[in-house]
Parts: structure tokens; sequence; C-alpha cells
């Protein structure tokens, strides 16, 4: 594996979290770590759990293949390997592989001395996940609550639960996390067509910078965000995204069970115009 | 204002908002149903808190002591008996009385009867309690593929009231505002449709014209069909009717997957199915042919008779008086079942 020159000077022992140096190298470009050795423990038991899963049921239609939770009976109890056990071991395998994910990153900051924003970031996608497999059903008596590791069966569960709740556009948390994921889109699409427009000129020409760029956004709509602000606008839309993604979900069931037009009931009865 | 009084009323306006959103949602536990698969998330999801107020709803009122029978059949005791004249004597007037219990518990025989002469059809209310004892027995005899043997009596739908707490008339139309507000029948927080912007009349077109409720295109493609938004939403606004009358959501009876797919729906669908046609049927073969016999203050803004709608039996719980059956002590509400025939089988079921 080629390595750069520069790149030795930033392969430096020491630093871990957990392990001391155990697990303190690379392995070509790839730094492995306790986490890292987890994360692929984790990874690998996962996926042959579902390997397994799938040779227990009917198909082998990569679409069709679906490992369900399982029966709401069960409550928060473990359920045999075929009815749901194996679902629950991939979820704890998925678990493991996500935190240990987000620990070798806040790893890998750590020795490089740089802040945690990435691993914190990254625990906003695992917190979605955690609330739809672990905190919702926690909540509501059952794992059968989780959704089914399955590409056509996840999508059923998704449009199954919408439907128990009548319309779920009409979720507020949903319709914070929607806002949030189109906003998302538009300031990456408007910050990536600046940056290459800028950066990436014709041949024979210089590369625009920093000025160039603030300049455009102040002659089109009177403001630039800035070169570090439009990165933390980023962060922020993007994470807000996720949180909002798992709050829409976690309030779906616990702490509302009817449909979620009903609930907009308290905008329509405010004493100013009921 | 100092920089602390703002800061203070923005803390408080803030409490306020949280507080105001904080109360309008419920809180665990909740209790669910899986009705599908595991996994499928065909669930019913309900608060126990939240549904006290149907449990007492949907209690059964005391009925009259059992009497003696009189041994002697009521016409030949009373007169002017279309309905009942085949029942015994006594048990006439104990169905008398709990029908007073049912529908005018504080008018008395007086709301339906003239009291000088219970004999004679005035006033119009005796016209229309005969025509709804012939629409009770209808639907106990032949509508088994709705009601079952559970059935129904007066009490089902009027719950002590002389008119039913839900029931329905053709909206006056919204031509205030010229062209310019004209909202088509949609837009603004519909009460049939679950308080959404779907249309606001779902009852018109399906529970008395009969249109089809059948918007969904069979094949991958739409192909040929001419079916149109609108047309689709006045079916969904129709399906929250359904949902908030019976208290269940979509999964109770379809597989949102595959919405029109008979193989894939609950039993409930086929049960609903009929229900759809049974409340066709009341409004159009009892309900509207008694226009002319209610008084102009009986009417709706268009001059249309009230209607029933599902909410009006079900008063938001899936089976009606949450499934306990009142008609085991009066036979004489079951009428004849018709003969069975090949075309009793569904229409258009897939």
């Amino acid at each position: 594996m080629a390595m750069l020159s520069f790149e030795r000077k930033y392969r430096v022992r020491g630093g871990t979290l957990i392990g001391g140096d155990l697990f303190d190298f690379w392995v070509g470009p790839f730094y492995v770590g306790f986490f890292g050795v987890t994360t692929v423990f984790f990874t690998f038991l996962g996926t042959a759990l579902i390997i397994w899963g799938a040779a227990l049921g009917p198909t082998w239609n990569l679409w069709q293949i679906n490992i369900a939770p399982p029966d709401l009976s069960y409550g928060l109890a473990l359920a045999p390997l075929k009815e749901g056990g194996l679902w629950q071991l991939i979820t704890v395998c998925a678990l493991g592989a996500f935190c240990s994910w987000a620990l070798r990153q806040a790893e890998i900051a750590r020795k490089l001395g740089m802040g945690y924003h990435i691993p914190v970031a990254f625990s906003f996608a695992i917190f979605a996940y955690v609330s739809l497999v672990v905190i919702r059903p926690l909540l509501m008596g059952a794992w059968g609550h989780g959704f089914p590791y399955g590409i056509m069966s996840h999508l059923d569960w998704v449009s199954n639960t919408g439907y128990q709740f009548l319309h779920f556009h009409y979720n507020p948390a949903h319709m914070l996390a929607i806002t949030f994921f189109f906003t998302n889109a538009l300031a990456l699409a408007m910050h990536g067509s600046l940056i290459v427009s800028a950066a990436n000129p014709k041949a024979g020409e210089v590369v625009k910078g920093a000025e160039q760029e603030n300049t455009i956004f102040r002659d089109t709509i009177g403001y630039s965000i800035g070169t570090l602000g439009i990165h933390r606008l980023g962060l922020f839309l993007a994470v807000s995204a996720a949180f909002w993604s798992a709050v829409c979900i976690i309030i779906s069931g616990p702490f509302w069970t009817r449909g979620w037009p009903e609930w907009w009931s308290w905008w329509l009865n405010l004493p100013i115009w009921r | 204002m100092s920089v602390f009084t703002m800061r203070l009323l923005a803390g408080i306006s803030a409490a306020l908002a949280f507080l105001l959103v904080f109360y309008s949602f419920e809180f665990p536990p909740v209790d669910s149903v899986q009705r599908g698969y595991r996994g499928l998330a065909m669930e019913e999801i309900s608060n126990p808190r939240v549904d006290r107020a149907k449990v007492r709803a949907n209690v059964l009122p005391e009925a009259a002591p059992p009497t003696d029978k009189a041994g002697q059949k009521a016409s030949s005791v009373y007169t002017n008996l279309k309905v009942l004249g085949d029942m015994d004597a006594n048990e006439l007037l104990r169905l008398m009385t709990d029908m007073t219990t049912w529908v005018s518990p504080e008018q008395g025989c007086a709301y339906c009867h003239d009291e000088n002469d219970l004999a004679a059809d005035r006033p119009y209310t005796k016209i229309v309690s005969r025509r709804m004892l012939e629409m009770v027995r209808y639907i106990n005899g032949s509508w088994k593929t709705h009601v079952v043997d559970t059935g129904v009596t007066c009490w089902a739908c009027h719950r002590g009231q002389p008119v039913p707490a839900n029931v329905w008339y053709a909206d006056s139309p919204r031509t205030a505002q010229g062209a310019a507000g004209n909202l088509a029948g949609q837009n603004v927080a519909s009460a049939a449709g679950g308080l959404t912007a779907l249309p606001v009349d779902p009852f018109t077109p399906f529970i008395k014209d009969g249109k089809e409720i059948r918007v969904q295109s069979g094949t991958a493609l739409p192909g040929t069909s001419r079916v149109s938004i609108k047309q689709t939403e006045w079916t969904y606004s129709l399906m929250m009717h359904i949902s908030k009358g019976l208290g269940v959501n979509c999964t109770y009876c379809h597989n949102s997957r595959d919405f029109f797919g008979w193989n894939e729906s609950t039993p409930q669908r086929l049960t609903a199915w009929h229900g759809i046609r049974l409340v066709r049927d009341i409004n159009t073969q009892f309900l509207e042919p008694l226009t002319p016999v209610f008084p102009a203050s009986r009417l709706g803004p268009t001059g249309d008779v009230a209607k029933v709608n599902c909410a009006t039996c079900h008063e938001g719980v899936a089976k009606p008086l949450n499934g306990v059956s009142m008609i085991k002590d009066y036979p004489v509400l079951v009428g004849p079942a018709p003969a069975r025939t090949a075309s009793a089988a569904p229409v258009g079921a897939k």
C-alpha cells in the first residue's frame, strides 16, 4: 500500500481510549485499534446471523429476505431464535458495530488531537437507529415494535407504521425532520456547486478563493455565511435531520396513539379563533 | 426594556410554549395488538387513559325487567300495530318501555305517541319510529354479514337521545366569497376527514350515491385509469371517517403495501365492506324516503334528512358497545333472513 510522504507523520502510536497499544497499529491504510477489532467482530457475527436467518427463511431473493422481530406476545423477553431471537441477536451486533465505529472515530480523533465532532455527528445516526429498535420498543413494552431486517420488509414496516397514525405527514417532528433533510440537501447543493465553481476552473485560469465565494452569495442573496459557517450550518442541518427523525418515531406510539392529524386539534382549538 | 427583562420574557414564553407542546401529547404505557405477521407493523395502538371516555360512552342501559307472558298476541289487545302485532302483549309493553329508555328517556312515551290516543299515527315521530323498527328488523335479519348475531337495537345509535349524536347532513354550498371562496369541498380542517385537509364530505358520494371506493390501479402503470387525485382524496377522507368512527387505524383492515388486495387484508375488511353497503342501504332505503315526514327544523341546511355513517353506531369503538349483544332479549327485533342467492356473494371482491 502506497503511503504519501507526510502520512507517516500522523501514524503515531499512543493516545488510545482502551487497550493500551494492544491493537494500536495500521493494516494498509486502515487504523485497527481495539474498537476496530470489535467493529469487525460484531459486523461479521451479525452478518453471519443474517445469512443464517436467510437460510431459515423461504427465499434467497435479496429483496425479499426478511428477519423479523419477535411477536408482541414475547414483550421484552428473549424469543426463540427462529421466532425473533435472531433479530434480537442481530440487533445487539448492530448496536455493537455502530458504537464501536463511533468509538474508533473518537480514538482516531484523539490520536490526531482533533475535536470529537465526527463521532458526535455519527452518534446522531446511531441514536436514530437505537430509537427505532430499542427506545421505542422499550417504551411500548415489546421488542416486536422494532423494524424487520430486510429490504422490502422494512419498507412494509415503515408504510404500515405510518398508517397506524393515519397520516404521518401530520407528525410535527416528522415535519421538522423532512424540513431539515431538504434544507440539508439544499445547503449541500449550494455549497458543493460553489466550491466546484471556484476551485475547479478551466485550464490556465487561477483557482478562485473565499473572496469570490463570499461575493457571489452576497451579490445574489445579500449574505454569505462564510467558509467556517457553512460547515457549522451543514453539521447542524444534518444532525438535526437525524435527531428529529428519531424524535418523530419515538413520539409515535409512546406519546401519541391516535392519528397524527388529530394532534393538531390544540391548534384548531386555540382561543383566538375557536 | 432592559436585557434582563427581555431575557425573562423570552424565558417565560419559551416555558409556556414548552408546556403547550408537552401537554398536547399522551404518555406511556400504551397498549398494542398485533394484527399481522411479526414485524409487519399491522398493529392497533391505544392508550387506556385516553380511551376511558370511549368506555363510558359504550355502556348498555338497564333493561326493563322481564315480564310474564300475557298469552295473547299484541294485535288482539292493541290496535294499529303494523310491525309488532305478532309479539306477546306484555312483551310489547316491555319493548315500548325499553324503547323509551333507548330513544326518549327525558321526553317519555309522548315523544312518539299522542297520549290521548296511543294508537294514532301522530306525532310524526310515530311514523318515523315505526319505520325505524322495520329498519332494525331488516338490519338484524338481512345484514348478518355486518352485524352478525350481535345485532342492533335502537340504543346502538340513539344512546338515549331522540337524534343520535353522530348523524350527517349535506353541506350548505359555500358561495359567500364567489369563485375565489370556492374551496372545492376541501382544504379546511375536515371533521369527517379526521381534521385533515381532505374533502369535507365523503358521505354523499360513497354512503349515499354509491360511488365506487376504488381508485388504485390494478397494474404497475396506471394504463387507462382516469381516476383523479381528488377522487383518491375523497376515498381517503371516507377512510379517515371510518378510522375515527371505529377508533382504529388503517392497518386494522389493510396491509398498506397493497391497500386494494383482499388476499393481504384482514378479515375485518370484509365486515367493513358490508358495513359501507349497509349504511348506504339505511340512508337510501329508510332515511331519505322519510324526508317529507320530518318537520323543517329536523332537516339539514339543504333540506335533507339526517343520515347515518359509521360513527353513528360505532361511537369510536371497533365493535359497537364493545360487542355486547342486546337482541338476544328482543327476538322480535330480528327480521326474516333474505333468501340466499348466488348474488349474495360480495360483488367486485377480488
